[in-house]
């Protein structure tokens, strides 16, 4: 009997909604196209709107071995006024740490509008068992986390594995409940474009709320090509089943321009509906204050001293 | 905690974010009033003028000259003084290092002709500072360094220069078709007389400053403005030793009428209309936007713009789905913004030649989409435009119309699309996008255009020879080919 011929080893994906075909990207044209966003020249109001839009979809990070109380309780009253002499600076989206700092995140943010997202599944490498990585994501949801920030296994991924880290990410979703499932893939691991698409596709088929391109704990993470990638899967996604996914680049955005040029690439490739905090998201630990000064000089028009922003 | 205010409910979602405008400063550019003809190294008042202008404003620029047979003949004669006088006989090495002086001096002053170029020809910004320029530089750069290799690059043909070359370039690329034409001619040992387009004198012109700051030796490079019955002069002249020639075919057809049985030697780069060849295992995101630079860059003022689009029908509907949202992105307007991607159409006359061949498109019944989008009032604009349920008979998929209009048909298999690209009177260039590297070497082996390009469009390198088949013409330009033409070889 003829065979058709066979997809690669576990990749079943369900056919209802149809998945856009998981096709290929082109690396040499996705960097121009990349690096030709990067050039939109933002003036004036068009600055201070990205520049506020900026922190609404921040999500203030802190993911460090020696994070403790009271450097999560700063950190969470910076993310509730950022910019303590200028009332219309808006607030963060969340404030993002380790499990076991979600209770203080929680205490210092109930009622502000602040979500508290805590990364899981054995952040950042993923390297645990599966029942480990449940327990954990039960234990920070029942804790009231609003977000979790899961990884992928990219030992499965990288082997061929790929049924392995949809059915992971499957159960992850399960055990959140009511709290959104941001899935990092990692992308600095994937080592090609076409790696970075699969898996986006792959996150979304199992019920990614958002993908998100790194743990921060890599030099290569939150690139514009990778985001234009990730972006462009998600309008794929969009087009062919209706299904809306947020994006969250994380990851070595470091000061305001970057951040402009990623919410650029976010504009010119879903359109203005994704430029809100419910689908659009920038993780980030010390991007804030440089997005306040550049605040602070397009209302001013000059540059303050640096040690007018407050460091958490 | 008392004095923490509650964020406000998340914000909905804005209806558009609106870039505020991003002009580039004209400052950098002084224009004349009035500008004369370069002759011998010196300006010469013209007797008759003409006045130029921005084609995104219709304002007008300055008045320049309508180069009369006199003035030509002038020009010429500077040229081949300067020939025997020296230049000829200057060392390679010494022809260099005035062809590395102006690639030099083109970088230093290049926001001023990029500013100038988008002004005069309205083109983007964008286009003219990362593109032009940029690759401008380059020729000279890159054709200094063959001025003392000649010999190696024909060897044991003696390479000599030609004389005195006339040449005649188009108003789609002004500043970087002079480069093209006169660093691989001046590095040969040339001179030359170079006419501008009629519409876009300017960067030329300011080009003559440059010669002047490379204290380049009076009449190797002459600069005569004009339209065409200057260039007619030019062509007719009985002391140009060569003719080179970029624009239309028909312009083409008649220059080599006129110099059929004198013995001079010509190139023609004329028209193309290119097929974009779009595989179903193509990355389609990334064809897409081969697709947009293929024929919207320069507002389709390309002679090797993809023109003619080949999609395989099984993603048909998909590419052309991704295609249209694609074009309600681009951003048509004020050339000098750096935000715009397209801008505003050379000419009166070349407007309504697009309008024409549109309004046949129509006729034929081809399918029109055009992205939403609000023009400028003044000047000369189009809309990008896409036609699908094109036939291969219909005009829009035969003639070039040198415009920001995509004509689009489908193919089922290679041999189809094969059949189907070459099926035209042209044969400047062609694109394939496909995943598959034994395709790409098939398909560019089989299809007749002088470049193919394969996951990529439009784009251009000095050391990659460029030049057509058939009506697109003859000769190379770039790389060592591109030497060949202004030199003869005692053998």
């Amino acid at each position: 009997m003829a065979q058709a011929p066979a997809l690669p080893r576990g990749f079943e994906l369900p056919l209802e909604p149809r998945l856009p075909r998981i096709g290929s990207v082109d690396q040499v044209a996705v960097e121009a196209r990349a690096g030709e966003l990067a050039k939109r020249s933002i003036k004036r109001d068009a600055k201070l709107f990205a520049l506020e839009l900026a922190i609404r979809c921040m999500d203030l990070t802190t993911l460090e071995g020696a994070d403790t109380p009271g450097k999560v309780a700063a950190l969470c009253s910076k993310a509730v006024r950022p910019d303590p002499t200028d009332r219309h600076t808006p607030s963060v989206a969340a404030v993002c740490v380790y499990p076991n700092l979600v209770p203080t995140a929680l205490e210092r943010l109930r009622g502000t509008g602040v979500k508290v997202a805590s990364v899981a599944t054995a952040f950042p490498s993923g390297q645990s068992p599966l029942e480990a990585k449940l327990d954990e994501v039960r234990w920070v949801v029942g804790q009231g986390a609003d977000e979790v920030d899961m990884v992928i296994d990219r030992g499965a991924f990288l082997s061929g594995r790929y049924a392995k880290v949809y059915d992971e990410i499957v159960r992850v979703k399960e055990a959140c409940g009511e709290a959104h499932l941001k899935v990092i893939l990692e992308t600095g691991e994937l080592g090609t474009y076409d790696n970075v698409r699969r898996a986006s596709l792959l996150a979304m088929a199992a019920g990614a709320d958002f993908i998100k391109t790194s743990t921060g704990k890599l030099s290569s993470a939150a690139t514009l090509p990778v985001a234009l990638v990730m972006l462009e899967a998600i309008r794929d996604v969009h087009e062919e089943t209706g299904r809306i996914v947020g994006f969250k680049p994380a990851g070595g955005i470091r000061n305001a321009k970057q951040s402009i040029q990623h919410l650029v690439l976010v504009h010119e490739t879903l359109g203005t509906d994704w430029l809100t905090p419910d689908l659009y998201r920038q993780g980030a630990s010390s991007l804030l204050n440089d997005v306040l000064m550049q605040i602070r000089k397009e209302r001013t028009g000059v540059y303050r001293s640096p040690d007018e922003f407050t460091i958490d | 905690m008392t004095e923490i205010e509650p964020r406000k409910s998340a914000a909905p979602a804005p209806t558009s974010w609106d870039y505020a405008p991003a002009p580039e400063s004209r400052d950098v550019v002084t224009l004349r009033e009035r500008y004369g003809h370069f002759i011998g190294g010196r300006w010469v008042e013209p007797q008759e003028t003409y006045t130029t202008i921005s084609p995104a404003t219709e304002e007008t620029l300055g008045e320049v000259g309508q180069a009369t047979p006199d003035e030509v003949n002038a020009a010429v004669g500077a040229a081949r003084d300067a020939f025997s006088n020296g230049w000829s006989a200057l060392p390679g090495s010494e022809r260099a290092k005035y062809l590395f002086r102006i690639a030099r001096i083109l970088q230093e002053r290049s926001r001023e002709f990029a500013v100038l170029e988008s002004l005069n020809g309205g083109k983007p910004i964008k286009e003219s500072r990362d593109v032009d320029l940029p690759l401008a530089a380059a020729h000279f750069f890159y054709y200094a360094g063959w001025a003392d290799k000649l010999e190696y690059a024909f060897p044991n043909r003696r390479p000599q220069p030609v004389g005195v070359a006339g040449q005649i370039i188009p108003w789609n690329f002004p500043l970087l078709m002079l480069a093209w034409k006169i660093a691989p001619a001046l590095a040969c040992g040339n001179t030359v007389v170079l006419k501008p387009a009629e519409t876009t004198p300017l960067s030329a012109l300011l080009f003559c400053d440059v010669v002047q700051q490379a204290e380049l030796p009076p009449g190797v490079v002459n600069i005569v403005t004009g339209d065409g019955r200057t260039g007619g002069a030019l062509v007719t002249h009985e002391g140009v030793d060569k003719i080179a020639f970029t624009g239309s075919t028909e312009v083409g057809k008649a220059i080599q009428r006129e110099l059929a049985g004198t013995g001079k030697k010509l190139t023609l780069e004329l028209g193309g209309k290119a097929a974009n060849v779009i595989f179903d295992d193509a990355a389609l995101d990334q064809a897409v936007e081969g697709i947009v630079n293929g024929i919207y860059f320069n507002q389709g003022h390309v002679c090797c713009a993809g023109s003619r689009l080949l999609v395989q029908e099984s993603i048909y509907e998909q590419l052309i789905g991704k295609l249209k949202r694609r074009l309600t992105t681009l951003r048509v307007g004020d050339p000098l913004d750096k935000n715009t991607d397209v801008g505003a159409i050379n000419s009166r006359m070349q407007l309504d030649k697009i309008e024409e061949l549109v309004a046949a498109g129509k006729d034929e019944g081809a399918e029109i989409y055009q992205p939403p989008c609000t023009l400028p009032e003044k000047g000369y604009w189009f809309v990008p435009t896409v036609f699908t349920n094109v036939a291969q008979s219909y005009r829009i998929a035969q003639e070039e119309i040198f415009g920001p209009v995509l004509s689009v048909l489908t193919f089922r298999t290679p041999d189809e699309a094969v059949e189907k690209a070459n099926n035209t009177m042209y044969g400047l260039s062609a694109g394939v996008w496909t995943e598959k590297g034994s395709r790409i070497l098939a398909m560019a082996q089989r299809l007749r255009a002088g470049v193919v390009w394969a996951n990529t469009y439009n784009r251009f390198d000095p050391a990659s020879p460029f030049g057509g088949y058939r009506e697109s013409g003859f000769g190379r330009e770039g790389g060592r080919h591109g030497l060949e033409p202004y030199l003869r070889f005692d053998e």
